[in-house]
């Protein structure tokens, strides 16, 4: 039964490998520009931890192999080295292992977090609530009107409650269900929760962040490849979150001024 | 227990240590000299001396949680509306250290009395019995608290400072309750003279703990709200 | 150390039935009824899991039946998208509360730490018996939202803000559902804390004479170490439950901001910080996981060297590896909010810590498996289950490798990914340390032996059944599969379902496999082959005594204790092993360093 044992854990680690190594279910294609640093460091930590898994798996599966069933008058003994060697073994390279990962990781994470957005980013903003999202572009003016929850109203379809009528800066602003990005253009956008805790994911842009009910969060990002991609919601809003999401069209320039013309026409 | 009479040994209070658990709770070497063989035939082990802390660990980690809690949302919005702090609360804390003296005189009369100089102490509880009393009146002084600010319409969701006083006070005057329980299981075990001296350290110390927890608590609200 | 050869216990022998089986002060009887607290609670998570597994393959699939247990929930028997929620939220309250804290640390540690510490009881036996009532009366608070008219809470078991203080306008069950969850889990931290209360004092106060505290076998130290970390976790949820509980009945408003309007109405609440819940809510949460996992660790430990017949390379080692977790994990609970909207900055401070935690848990893994080397491994269900845990631990281990960095956290967060992070640790790791140890104290506990065919088969298909289940869902979340959809109806999520079905029957037949060790629990129990005192020739304090015990657990005589709790590759008169009672003197070359 140990052997058993044994061949059974050598056969779970391999096949388990094996989807990872043939990129089965692979992260989709990267279409960000800051998309290379996460995939690397994502690539660097698979080597790492499939290494340290298939290593640890293999050793359990001989060493129950070789140890168990013994003879009755066998000795037992010791590994050489004991638990010293091990300790050593651990701190040294697990602990240069995590840091290098941790130290190369930061350039990863402040690409997304601690860099700002450049000057000319185009500012659109996104508000999540019970289950959709919506976006609002500034218009000419380049400002985004005040919002007014009280003045929320589905039915007449002002989702961010703008007042049109007291407010100047709302006015030229579009709200669309959908939305468009010139490619390679750099994109801050401004997160708004109307209700409660959402969250913005796109995979292929490798963007996620929670919107913040009470916090205006915001992100910035330049999308590389022009397509359809979708926007899903990932923290738990309810019974409509499975179902909570908006398309991403990354367009040409002229295409994405043709159709914020066409948006801005349509409010 | 030996009944030989000689003269009675001249015990200083003072110097009754912690003896572990040696049996009776460390009064067991003392012959009483009154005749009354009464004190202390308990089989029941002595009770744990680390217990208390984690009690008291688990209340400062409920408290500052509290305290976290409170600084958090003090900063993270606009509408907190700070309010002078009724005064009784100071005259309360006054009566919550002066508990704290009287449990302590307690103590060293009934260390006297169970360690058999019974007759130098007539009525060992008297002092607990004032402990018991000045806690009493500091929780009606925080209900008088309580409803002076209610007078001031100062509720529990008026404002994010009146939540947090209500939250905090109602919290710690809900354990001094049960440190005013323990302060009678004291009482009642002392009467049948089956006290353990560490079930009333550990009172002791949880009592203490309130006054301390109290003086913190004061200062955060005095300083924050 | 102290001597305490003289004293009886404060609590005479029960005479009573009520006294006896109900409301006992015995601390063995008190971790039996944990036992079957626990054994209740995981029979309800699992089939929950089936439920969601079925719905999540099969997604306008009738569960025949399921409309009994909610009309509204499940019309005909097809889950509507709000009784997932509620059913998910269900399962992991119960499971990570009502399972993986109670079965590992409150039932095991109950019966045993007294015992193999030579105690004859807990300290405060009347606050232990409270701990499980308080704990069992939380149980039935959760399982009353089931009888509410919109359902339990939908809000998972982690319960976010402001979707768990706005009210019913959020979702069904997030009105009273939420105050029953909040509840429940208040008297549950209550009842974990008069537990900690006994288990600390127990191991620092009641050692008998000769137990120093490098003695105690390493499951006792899990149980310490544990019931320390419970002390600080769940004296902080508490008050968090407190606050949410205010927010939806007293009009405060500690989590939820102004200017929300969920369902057209504009909420009433305002200045609170939903972050503030987090920061609570995780403080404790991180701790929580190491709760359930760190007596299995000792556990693991504990049934692996007893079948070695060779102590581990180092005990002091092992010790201090679960210290070592036990304090990092306070540093790291920020992991959990990367995204989340917290400073980026915090984000790298809790990165660090996480990624360090991976050394004291590499340190345990090398040492269990080092620990082999040269050993005289005998295989038996509860060693099998102690092996599985080992691989269990890796696998689920190394994608926390992943999640610990806040870069590559970002595709993966709210993953399934992170499902099969956890569901390996805990509902897995952690499950395989409570099947270890039953099957290992059972024969104490019971005085029969459990049925070793019927042991071994619930280990493999176990083993190999839950690889096929959780292993897939790391793929899953490589390729994006958001968790917590009750359907999976978006372009990128199609070409995944067929691995769903692949992981719901695989569910489905490995919770088949649970039944066969119910089977055995109960069949044992009854009509078990009689246990010996020591069937394992094992050497600490709890096979020194009877078998079951009897009420003081020593007969009145304590043990002294002589050697380290791990004296096994000797040869003395008893065979290769020297109990740790047993005043004989025998020349050991592997005496603790």
């Amino acid at each position: 039964m140990a052997k058993f044992f044994a061949v059974t854990i050598i056969v779970i680690a391999i096949l388990s490998a094996i989807p990872i190594l043939r990129h089965t279910w692979a992260m989709p294609e990267d279409i960000s520009t800051h998309g290379y640093l996460i995939d690397e460091q994502m690539s660097e930590t698979m080597a790492e931890a499939g290494i340290a898994f298939l290593a640890a798996q293999f050793l359990l599966a001989i060493f129950v192999w070789k140890f168990s069933n013994p003879r009755p008058d066998a000795k037992i003994k010791n590994f050489p080295g004991g638990a010293k060697a091990l300790v050593v073994a651990a701190f040294l390279v697990v602990g240069i292992e995590v840091l290098a990962l941790g130290v190369f990781g930061v350039k990863a994470w402040a690409s997304v977090y601690l860099t700002p957005p450049s000057a000319n980013a185009m500012p659109i903003q996104v508000q999540a609530g019970q289950f959709a999202f919506y976006f609002r572009y500034p218009g000419p003016d380049g400002t985004f009107g005040p919002l007014h929850p009280e003045l929320i109203n589905e039915s007449t379809q002002n989702f961010f409650g703008l007042d049109l009528d007291h407010d100047a800066d709302s006015k030229d602003d579009i709200v669309t269900a959908e939305m468009a990005i010139p490619v390679n253009k750099e994109i801050h956008l401004l997160m708004h929760s109307k209700d409660l805790g959402h969250s913005f994911y796109v995979r292929e842009l490798r963007v996620q962040q929670d919107f913040v009910p009470g916090l205006d969060v915001s992100l910035h990002f330049t999308a590389t490849k022009i397509g359809r991609y979708e926007i899903v919601c990932t923290q738990l809003c309810g019974l409509g979150h499975y179902n909570m999401k908006a398309y991403l069209e990354v367009m040409s320039q002229q295409d994405f001024d043709d159709w914020l013309k066409k948006e801005a026409a349509m409010q | 227990m030996a009944t030989t009479v000689h003269e009675p040994p001249q015990i200083d209070p003072r110097r009754l240590r912690d003896q572990g658990h040696s049996g009776n709770g460390g009064w067991g070497k003392f012959v009483p000299t009154d005749g009354d063989l009464h004190v202390a035939l308990d089989h029941s082990p002595p009770p744990s001396s680390s217990a208390i802390y984690v009690v008291l660990f688990a209340i400062t980690m409920m408290f500052a949680a509290f305290t976290s809690a409170l600084i958090v949302r003090k900063g993270s919005s606009l509408d907190w509306r700070t309010f002078t702090l009724p005064s009784i609360l100071y005259f309360n804390t006054l009566l919550l250290l002066a508990s704290s003296v009287t449990l302590e005189v307690a103590r060293r009369r009934i260390a006297t009395f169970m360690g058999g100089l019974k007759s130098q102490v007539e009525s060992p509880a008297r002092w607990l019995y004032v402990t018991l009393f000045l806690g009493l009146l500091f929780v009606a002084g925080q209900y008088a608290a309580w409803s002076q600010l209610r007078a001031e319409g100062l509720y529990l969701a008026t404002n994010p400072s009146s939540s947090f006083f209500y939250v905090l006070t109602v919290t710690h005057a809900l354990h001094v309750l049960g440190g005013l329980g323990g302060l009678i299981y004291v009482i009642r075990k002392l009467s049948k003279s089956v006290l353990h001296r560490n079930q009333l350290v550990a009172t002791a110390r949880y009592w203490h703990f309130m006054g301390i927890l109290w003086l913190y608590l004061l200062l955060l609200l005095w300083m924050k709200i | 150390m102290h001597d305490l050869a003289a004293h009886a216990v404060h609590h005479g022998p029960p005479t009573s039935f009520i006294r006896k089986y109900v409301f006992s002060l015995d601390h063995k009887v008190i971790g039996k009824q944990y036992y079957a607290l626990a054994l209740v609670a995981a029979l309800c998570g699992m089939v929950l899991s089936w439920m969601m597994r079925i719905h999540l393959a099969w997604n306008s699939a009738a569960i025949p039946g399921l409309q009994l247990l909610s009309k509204t929930g499940a019309p005909g028997g097809v889950m509507t998208p709000e009784y997932y929620l509620q059913l998910m939220t269900m399962h992991g309250t119960i499971m990570v509360f009502f399972v993986l804290t109670t079965a590992p640390f409150a039932a095991f540690g109950n019966f045993f730490l007294p015992i193999q510490v030579g105690a004859e009881d807990m300290p405060f036996p009347r606050f232990n018996m409270m701990s499980f009532w308080v704990t069992f009366a939380g149980f039935l608070v959760l399982m009353s939202s089931f009888t509410l008219s919109d359902g339990p809470t939908l809000g998972g078991w982690t319960q976010y803000a402001p979707l768990n203080a706005v009210g019913s306008i959020a979702g069904p069950g997030q009105g009273l559902g939420v105050v029953l969850w909040a509840a429940s889990i208040a008297l549950f931290c209550v009842g974990q804390l008069l537990g900690s209360l006994n288990f600390i004092p127990t191991t620092l106060d009641l050692r008998v004479k000769g137990m120093s505290l490098m003695r105690l076998p390493l499951s006792a130290w899990a149980w310490f170490i544990t019931s320390c970390m419970g002390l600080t976790a769940f004296a902080v949820l508490m008050p968090a439950c407190i606050l949410v509980i205010l927010d939806h009945v007293a009009g405060t408003s500690f989590f939820v901001p102004s200017g929300l309007v969920v369902s057209d109405q504009l909420v009433p609440h305002s200045g609170g910080s939903t972050l503030l819940w987090q920061h609570l809510f995780w403080f404790f949460g991180h701790p929580e996981v190491y709760i359930a996992i760190v007596p299995g660790i000792g556990i693991v430990s504990h049934v692996l060297i007893t079948n070695m017949r060779k102590p581990m390379l180092s005990q002091r080692v092992l010790i201090y590896c679960m210290g070592a977790l036990a304090v990092l994990s306070y540093m790291v609970y920020g992991h959990h909010m990367f995204v989340s909207g917290m400073n980026p900055i915090s984000a790298l401070a809790f990165s660090f810590p996480t990624l360090v935690i991976t050394i004291p848990a590499t340190i345990t893994v090398l040492i269990w498996t080092f620990s082999l080397y040269g050993s005289k491994l005998r295989i038996n269900s509860a060693s099998l289950f102690a092996l599985g845990f080992i691989s269990m631990f890796v696998s689920g281990g190394v994608s926390g490798f992943f999640l610990a960095q806040p870069s590559v956290d970002i595709p993966l967060h709210a993953t399934y990914f992170v499902v099969g992070h956890f569901h390996m640790v805990m509902g897995v790791a952690a499950m395989f340390g409570i099947f270890a140890a039953t099957y290992f104290w059972a024969p104490k506990m019971f005085g029969r032996m459990m049925n070793e065919t019927l042991g071994r088969a619930h280990f493999w298909l176990s083993f190999v059944g839950t690889y096929c289940i959780f292993m897939p869902f790391h793929y899953l979340g490589m390729a994006g599969n958001v968790r917590r959809y009750s359907s999976f109806v978006d372009d990128f999520l199609q070409p995944l379902i067929p691995v769903h079905r692949f992981i719901t029957v695989a569910a489905l037949l490995t919770g088949a496999a649970q039944l066969i060790f119910v089977y055995n629990l109960i069949h044992s129990r009854f009509w078990g082959e009689p246990a010996p005192d020591n069937p394992w020739e094992a050497t600490s304090l709890e096979w020194s005594t009877a078998t079951p015990p009897p009420w003081d657990n020593f007969g009145g005589k304590l043990p002294v204790v002589y050697h380290d709790p791990y004296q096994y590759g000797v040869q003395s008169s008893v065979g290769d092993y020297v109990m740790q009672a047993s005043p004989e003197q025998v020349k050991t070359e592997h005496d603790e360093k």
